[in-house]
């Protein structure tokens, strides 16, 4: 297999200017520098620059037909590296090499008239995204039958719904036909039925055979659709390979998600007048704080919170618990109606062995009541997470199978298989 | 890019390297050129979207322009004309004053007012102030179509030297061009150029022959008159559709080096600030 996209050694700087208002120039500015420069005075210049590397020494390499998930948090250079990659920033050192033909959908609906009817914006936005006039002309009626506005498509579509505007704009898009593909958070587009609608289309367009670098925050549809992930942090590439491990890097290095802490000498507050979140902990099947419980094995959220004035409560405790890929598995509510008046509590909820799938889990505390209507007094996502291991050997739920078993839970169940005839 | 891949099913291969864009560029704007002329298309369709009269404001704008001018400088005022009648006079100056100030204004503000274009999406960046500087002179064209039965309605009988209009209109594009070009790329860094620019082109037309005949100006600052690259170009206009008028010739070449020395200046200086456009836009 060749490589679509090779990259060595990529890197980029950008130039922060402190001190003074420079957010941008100004021609004055710019004269009172240079008579400052003629006359010699001044020369020493107040400004402080800063050199910034939004992307450095990126090196990889992306296979035919790969389809490789970018993830980072924001800031970690991926619309950098994307935009270099698409041409529309120069790196600063570096080399890329591109086989074949590439369009990148950094934006959906990029250079979209709202006065122009659809089918007028349908060529104009084909042309702006590379395709010729002849290629739009041939998929105009399978673009617009996608985007399911055959009825308003002589229609200007500053009247068009933003959900119509959407999905025409992505329509356009969806149907490029390069070799390779660059996509940036284009999914978050339209209703639900939609959104499905996407992902089968890409998902139809990376199977035949085309590359495609998909760059999203919502991490379920990176592992439903990349074969593989690279993981950017501060601009450089910390890891890459097989999707689920490289989510999970991103999850752990989020120190965001402890498996347990304590805000009573902290500087940050969770709560509000009525309740304040006082601290969490994962306790494995001994009752010791832990990071990792055993697939097989009890284990025990804790949240401890106070109640700061006479509320009449009942404050209900309630856990959120999501994947590692964002997806959520369960909400467990405590029905006991125990925490009212004023005081310190603690809310333990017991997870059975044999519930949860191996994996990472992020749990969600919250608090409610819901005497006066439905009141969060607090919801804190992701305030604990901790890993679920799978020893393998002697896992009572895997039988005889010793590779990876998908989804949320792993529950082990009743079953029954009787000889009937 | 219809020739993205070529015919024997090989993979075109592109190389991103810095400094690399320039040796592609001019090859790239070829390449881009259906883009061009679609946002040409899209910039006529806009302007006459619900307007009543459309395409007809093309026409009627330097008609009515040139009447009032007629009027007041022709009628009122008494400003010679070089025994030309005074509303075909003014006319053929201001149909191609219009299309230089149009032209910079426009292109002037291409850049910034592109600039989700621009930071999302490679194409040359020279295509936008391009395209302004091209509805300009689609509408010029419009308007130069009615001079000649203007000059017939004014008993002037056009000669062959009505066809230098031509090079003379190639003329003052390139030189509308290469400003546009320059003030587009200035606009991006310098937002002030968007306050300037209306200043000085509304002192140009008076600074330009456009409602005189430049010969109002004295001999000995004739010649530094001209350097004002629209002089020329203006002189040559009338020179071109009056067969009575003569032309002063080193102002014609002064002009026309100019807007040899504008464009190639413009153009420079955009492709130097081009390359980091999209991260100051």
């Amino acid at each position: 297999m060749t490589s679509a996209i090779s990259v060595t050694n990529l890197s980029k700087r950008y130039r922060i200017v402190h001190g003074g208002q420079r957010g941008y120039h100004t021609l004055r500015d710019e004269i009172s520098a240079g008579f400052r420069r003629l006359t010699g005075r001044g020369s020493a210049t107040r400004d402080v620059t800063e050199e910034f590397w939004a992307v450095k020494d990126a090196s990889f390499e992306i296979k035919t037909g790969e389809r490789v998930g970018l993830i980072g948090r924001n800031g970690a250079g991926k619309s950098t590296l994307l935009k270099m990659l698409s041409k529309v920033v120069e790196p600063t050192t570096g080399r890329i090499e591109i086989r074949g033909r590439l369009s990148s959908l950094l934006e959906v609906g990029t250079g979209f008239h709202s006065e122009l009817t659809g089918r007028e914006n349908v060529f104009l936005n084909g042309a702006i995204l590379g395709m010729p006039r002849a290629e739009t002309l041939r998929k105009f009626d399978e673009i617009v039958a996608f985007a399911g506005v055959e009825r308003f498509i002589d229609t200007p579509v500053k009247h068009y719904s933003s959900g119509m505007y959407m999905r025409l704009a992505f329509a356009v898009a969806a149907h490029l036909d390069p070799d390779i593909l660059l996509i940036d958070e284009v999914l978050a587009v339209g209703d639900l039925a939609f959104q499905q609608k996407c992902l089968g289309k890409i998902e139809s367009i990376t199977n035949s055979g085309r590359t495609v670098l998909f760059v999203s925050h919502n991490l379920g549809s990176i592992s439903s659709l990349c074969t593989s992930a690279m993981l950017l942090e501060n601009g450089r590439i910390i890891a890459s390979g097989d999707v689920a491990g490289v989510v999970m890097k991103y999850y752990r290095d989020g120190s965001s998600s402890p498996a347990s802490f304590d805000l009573r000498n902290g500087v940050r507050k969770i709560g509000n007048a009525h309740v304040r979140l006082v601290s969490g902990r994962v306790l494995d099947a001994k009752g010791a704080p832990s990071m990792e419980v055993l697939i097989s094995e009890n284990a025990c959220i804790e949240m401890e919170f106070e109640v700061l004035d006479s509320h009449p409560g009942p404050f209900v405790p309630n856990f959120h618990f999501h994947t590692a890929d964002g997806t959520a598995a369960f909400v467990s509510v405590d029905t006991s109606r125990n925490a009212t008046g004023p005081g310190t509590y603690v809310a333990r909820c017991e997870i059975p062995g044999n519930l949860l799938n191996e994996g990472s889990y992020f749990v969600g505390f919250g608090l409610t009541t819901f005497t006066t209507g439905v009141t969060v007094h607090f919801f804190e996502p992701g305030a604990v997470s901790f890993n679920v291991r799978d020893p393998i050997e002697g896992t009572a739920s895997r039988g005889d199978w010793g590779g990876s078993m998908p989804g949320a839970v792993r529950p082990n169940l009743a079953w029954q298989t009787e000889k009937i005839a | 890019m219809p020739d993205a891949i070529s015919a024997a099913g090989v993979k075109r291969l592109t190389v991103i390297e810095a400094g690399r864009a320039n040796i592609e560029y001019f090859q790239d704007l070829w390449r881009f050129r259906e883009l061009f002329y679609i946002l040409v298309w899209r910039d006529i369709l806009i302007r006459y979207k619900q307007t009543a009269l459309g395409l007809a404001w093309t026409l009627l704008k330097p008609l009515l322009t040139a009447l009032v001018f007629a009027l007041v400088f022709g009628k009122l005022v008494q400003v010679p004309s070089g025994g030309m009648p005074h509303a075909p006079f003014i006319y053929v100056a201001l149909v191609p004053w219009l299309f230089f100030a149009s032209a910079i204004a426009d292109s002037s503000t291409s850049l910034t007012a592109h600039s989700g274009l621009v930071s999302k999406v490679y194409f040359p960046r020279l295509l936008l102030p391009m395209v302004a500087t091209a509805v300009a002179l689609i509408d010029m064209l419009v308007a130069l179509a009615l001079l000649v039965p203007m000059l017939l309605f004014f008993g002037v009988a056009p000669t062959w030297r009505l066809l230098l209009l031509i090079p003379l209109t190639l003329a003052t594009g390139m030189l509308a061009f290469g400003l546009g070009a320059w003030a587009a790329a200035l606009h991006v860094r310098y937002r002030d150029t968007g306050i300037v620019l209306p200043f000085v082109l509304q002192f140009g037309l008076y600074l330009s022959p456009v409602i005189f005949p430049s010969d109002l100006v004295p001999y000995p600052w004739r010649l530094l008159y001209s350097l004002n690259p629209v002089v020329g170009v203006i002189e040559g206009f009338r020179w071109a559709s009056f067969p009575n008028q003569a032309v002063h010739l080193p102002a014609l070449v002064l002009s026309l080096a100019s807007a040899f020395v504008f464009l190639f200046a413009g153009l420079r200086y955009f492709r130097r600030t081009e390359r980091d456009l999209a991260d100051v836009i």
